[in-house]
C-alpha cells in the first residue's frame, strides 16, 4: 500500500472492521464504567443512584481483595511455568522420530478440545475425589491417608487441572518451532564441539524464544479470565478465589452490580499491568 | 597435521546403497576436491569424515588413528556448511567465538583467535552485527572465520560457494585458495563446478553414483581422463566425444577431442572434418562454435580465438590435434 490512493482506499475498506470490532468492545466497557459508579441492586431496590467512587473503595478494601489478586496471579504464574517447562521437554521428545508419530501427536493435542468444565469435573471426581478417585485409590494401594486434594492442595490441584489443559497447546506451538530450526545449525553446534545441553542452551532455546514468547502472552490472556475450573471444583473456597471469580460473586450471589463493575474495572487495571510487565520482559522476542 | 584415510567405507540408508565399498587417502596440507553430478554422494562422503553421518562399514582414519567411532567434536575437523549454518541470535564476535566457548578456552586466547581471524577475514568492522544484517559473501566469511578459529586439523566445505553470485563466488575462490597456501591446513571442499574443482585442487576425487571415476591433478584428469564420464565432466566447454567411423579408424570405441584442440578453417584442409556453423558464443577472448551437419557427432563443440568470426550457417572445416586425441573402449575406459 505505497501511494496516497491506495491508503485512503484502505482505509475506507478497514473502517467497517474497525468500528464493529471498536463497538464490540466500548459499549460493554462503558457499561461497565457506567455502574461501577452507580449503586445498583436488581433484587434490593433496583438502581440506587450515583455513589461516586464508593464501589471501588468497598472493592479493594474488603478482606478478599488482595487474597484474590495473589491467587489469580499465582494460578497464571504457576500454569505457565508448568505449561512451559514441560511443553518444551515434550515438543523435543515428539520432535524425535518414532514409531506412530502422527497418532500421538494427535492424541496429544486431545485434551485442550476438551471443554473445561468437563476436564475440571473428571479430575474431581475420577481422580481428586477423596473416596473414589484414583489418586486415593492409589495412596490406599501405599498404605498412605488419601489427601482431600481439593481442600487441602486447593491450589496447586487447580494449577494441574488447568496446566493439563494448556499443556497440549503449548506444546503444539513449540513443536512446530522447533521442527523449523535448520537440522544445519544444529550439525554445526555439535561440530563445534557443544554437547546436548549446550546445543538445547545455545541454539534450541534462543530459537524458540519467539514461540515462548507466543505461549506465554496468549496464555496470560485466558488464564487471567479462568473460571469453569474453579466453578466445578472449589467453588472459589480454600484460597482459589481468583479476582475473575469474585467479581462473580459479588455481581451474581450478592446481586450487587455496582460493586461487581468496580471489581471488573480492576481486572481490566491488572490485565494491563500483567501485559505491560510481560511485553516489557519478552515484547522484544517479537520484533523480527 | 591432516591425513585422512578410508578404508572400504560404504554407506547405505536403509535399503539404498549410495556409497559402495570406497577408498581414498587424502595427504596432508592438501586441497582436495570432490567433485561429481548431483546426488553422487559427496555431501554423503564429507559427513561421513566429518562423523555427521556413521559408516554402514569400513573405517575413516585421521593421522592414522581409527577416528570411525570418535563422535564429531572430537575428530578436529571443522566444517563449513552450504547453508553457512551461523547462529541467528548471535553476533558474528559470538559466532566466532562459540567452538572457543565449547572448549573452554581461556578469554584472552580467545579474543586474540578471533582478532586474528577477523582481520584476515575482512570482518572487524562487523564484530557486532547479527548474521541476519551481512550480505551473502560475509556470511560465509564468518562461516570460515568460525572453522579457522579452532585450528581444526582439515577443512572441510560443502559446496560453500553456491549460493553467492558469480563475481562474488571467483572472489571467494581466490580467498579460500590464499588462505590454504597461508594456512597449510588439509583443506577437503565439495563443488559440482568444475571450474572450482579445476582452480582450486591439488587433488580431485571425481565421483558417480559413490563410485570413485578418478583420483588426480587437475593436470591429470584434464590430459589424461581415465573413462568418458571423468573426460565429459572435466574442461569446459565439455569434450567432444565422437562413436562410429571415425573412431574406428583410431581402433577406438569413442574418441575423444577438446573443443580447444580443434582449429577451424574456412578451406578444406586434409583430414577436416566439414561442418556447418551453427550458434556461436562470443565471448571476448574466446569464440566457441557450435558445429553441426558434422556426420560424428549431434553437434562439435569448438573453442578458437576471439578474432575469428563465422557466422550461422557458414561452411567450415574442422581442424583436430591428433596428438591430444583421447581413446576410449566400448566400456568406456582409456586405451593407453
Ligand atoms: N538421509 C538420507 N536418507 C536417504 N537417502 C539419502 C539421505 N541423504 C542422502 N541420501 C541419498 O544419497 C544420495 C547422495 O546424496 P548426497 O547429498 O551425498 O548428494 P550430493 O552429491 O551431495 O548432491 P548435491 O550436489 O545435489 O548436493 C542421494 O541419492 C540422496 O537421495
Ligand atoms: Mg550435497
Amino acid at each position: 500500500m505505497a501511494t496516497q490512493h491506495s491508503r485512503s482506499a484502505a482505509r475506507l475498506m478497514m473502517a467497517p472492521a474497525v468500528i464493529l470490532l471498536l463497538g464490540w468492545m466500548l459499549v460493554p466497557l462503558i457499561m461497565t464504567l457506567y455502574f461501577s459508579f452507580k449503586k445498583y441492586l436488581p433484587l434490593r431496590g433496583g438502581d440506587l443512584g450515583w455513589v461516586g467512587f464508593d464501589n471501588y473503595a468497598r472493592f479493594v478494601s474488603s478482606s478478599s481483595f488482595w487474597p484474590s489478586v495473589q491467587a489469580t496471579l499465582l494460578i497464571v504464574g504457576g500454569v505457565l511455568l508448568i505449561t512451559l517447562v514441560l511443553g518444551v521437554l515434550l515438543a523435543l521428545l515428539l520432535d524425535q522420530p518414532m514409531w506412530g508419530q502422527g497418532v500421538v501427536r494427535i492424541l496429544f493435542i486431545a485434551p485442550f478440545f476438551i471443554m473445561p468444565t468437563v476436564s475440571a469435573l473428571v479430575w474431581k471426581n475420577m481422580f481428586m475425589d477423596p473416596v473414589n478417585g484414583l489418586f486415593a485409590h492409589l495412596w490406599k494401594a501405599f498404605g498412605a491417608q488419601p489427601v482431600e486434594w481439593l481442600s487441602e492442595a486447593s491450589l496447586p490441584s487447580i494449577i494441574l487441572i488447568i496446566s493439563w489443559r494448556w499443556l497440549p497447546f503449548a506444546t503444539l506451538i513449540l513443536l512446530t518451532a522447533i521442527q523449523s530450526l535448520d537440522s544445519e545449525q544444529l550439525e554445526a553446534a555439535e561440530m563445534d564441539g557443544a554437547s546436548p545441553l549446550a546445543r538445547f542452551g545455545h541454539i534450541i532455546l534462543p530459537h524458540l524464544s519467539r514461540a515462548i514468547t507466543v505461549v506465554l502472552l496468549i496464555q496470560t490472556i485466558f488464564l487471567l479470565s479462568v473460571f469453569a475450573e474453579i466453578f466445578v471444583t472449589t467453588q472459589g473456597s480454600f484460597g482459589t478465589r481468583t479476582l475473575t471469580y469474585l467479581i462473580y460473586q459479588r455481581v451474581l450471589e450478592s446481586q450487587n452490580v455496582g460493586l461487581g463493575s468496580a471489581g471488573g474495572v480492576f481486572a481490566i487495571i491488572l490485565a494491563n499491568i500483567v501485559a505491560i510487565f510481560l511485553m516489557r520482559i519478552v515484547g522484544k522476542n517479537l520484533d523480527a | 597435521m591432516g591425513q585422512i584415510q578410508l578404508n572400504q567405507v560404504t554407506k547405505s540408508f536403509g535399503n539404498v546403497n549410495v556409497i559402495p565399498p570406497l577408498d581414498l587417502t587424502i595427504e596432508d596440507g592438501e586441497f582436495c576436491v570432490f567433485v561429481g553430478p548431483s546426488g553422487c554422494g559427496k555431501s554423503t562422503l564429507l559427513r561421513l569424515i566429518a562423523g555427521l553421518e556413521d559408516v554402514t562399514s569400513g573405517t575413516i582414519s585421521i593421522d592414522d588413528n581409527d577416528a570411525t567411532e570418535i563422535p564429531p567434536a572430537k575428530r578436529g575437523l571443522a566444517m563449513v556448511f552450504q547453508s553457512y549454518a551461523l547462529y541467528p541470535h548471535m553476533s558474528v564476535k559470538k559466532n566466532i567465538a562459540f567452538p572457543l566457548r565449547m572448549a573452554k578456552m581461556d578469554q584472552a586466547e580467545q579474543e586474540r583467535r578471533i582478532e586474528a581471524a577477523a582481520k584476515a577475514l575482512n570482518l572487524t568492522d562487523y564484530l557486532d552485527r547479527r548474521p541476519g544484517q551481512l550480505s551473502g559473501g560475509q556470511r560465509q566469511r564468518v562461516a570460515i572465520g568460525r572453522a579457522i578459529v579452532r585450528e581444526p586439523s582439515a577443512f572441510l566445505f560443502d559446496e560453500p560457494l553456491s549460493n553467492l553470485d558469480a563475481a562474488l563466488r571467483v572472489g571467494m575462490r581466490l580467498e579460500i585458495s590464499e588462505l590454504h597456501e597461508r594456512l597449510k591446513t588439509t583443506m577437503i571442499y565439495v563443488t559440482h563446478d568444475q571450474v572450482e574443482a579445476m582452480t582450486m585442487a591439488d587433488k580431485i576425487v571425481v565421483l558417480r553414483a559413490g563410485v570413485i571415476e578418478q583420483v588426480g591433478s587437475p593436470l591429470e584428469l584434464y590430459h589424461r581422463p581415465q573413462n568418458t564420464f571423468v573426460a565429459g565432466f572435466i574442461g569446459s566447454p565439455k569434450m567432444n566425444l565422437i562413436e562410429g567411423k571415425e573412431a574406428a579408424k583410431h581402433k577406438a570405441h569413442t574418441i575423444g577431442i577438446r573443443p580447444e584442440h580443434i582449429t577451424v578453417s574456412a578451406k578444406r584442409v586434409k583430414g577436416a572434418w566439414p561442418g556447418v556453423v551453427g550458434v556461436s558464443e562470443h565471448l571476448g577472448s574466446d569464440t566457441i562454435f557450435h558445429v553441426h551437419d558434422t556426420g560424428l557427432a549431434d553437434v562439435i563443440t569448438v573453442r578458437s580465438d576471439g578474432e575469428v568470426s563465422y557466422r550461422h550457417g557458414d561452411r567450415i572445416y574442422l581442424v583436430p590435434r591428433m596428438d591430444v586425441l583421447h581413446k576410449f573402449d566400448a566400456n568406456g575406459q582409456r586405451i593407453a
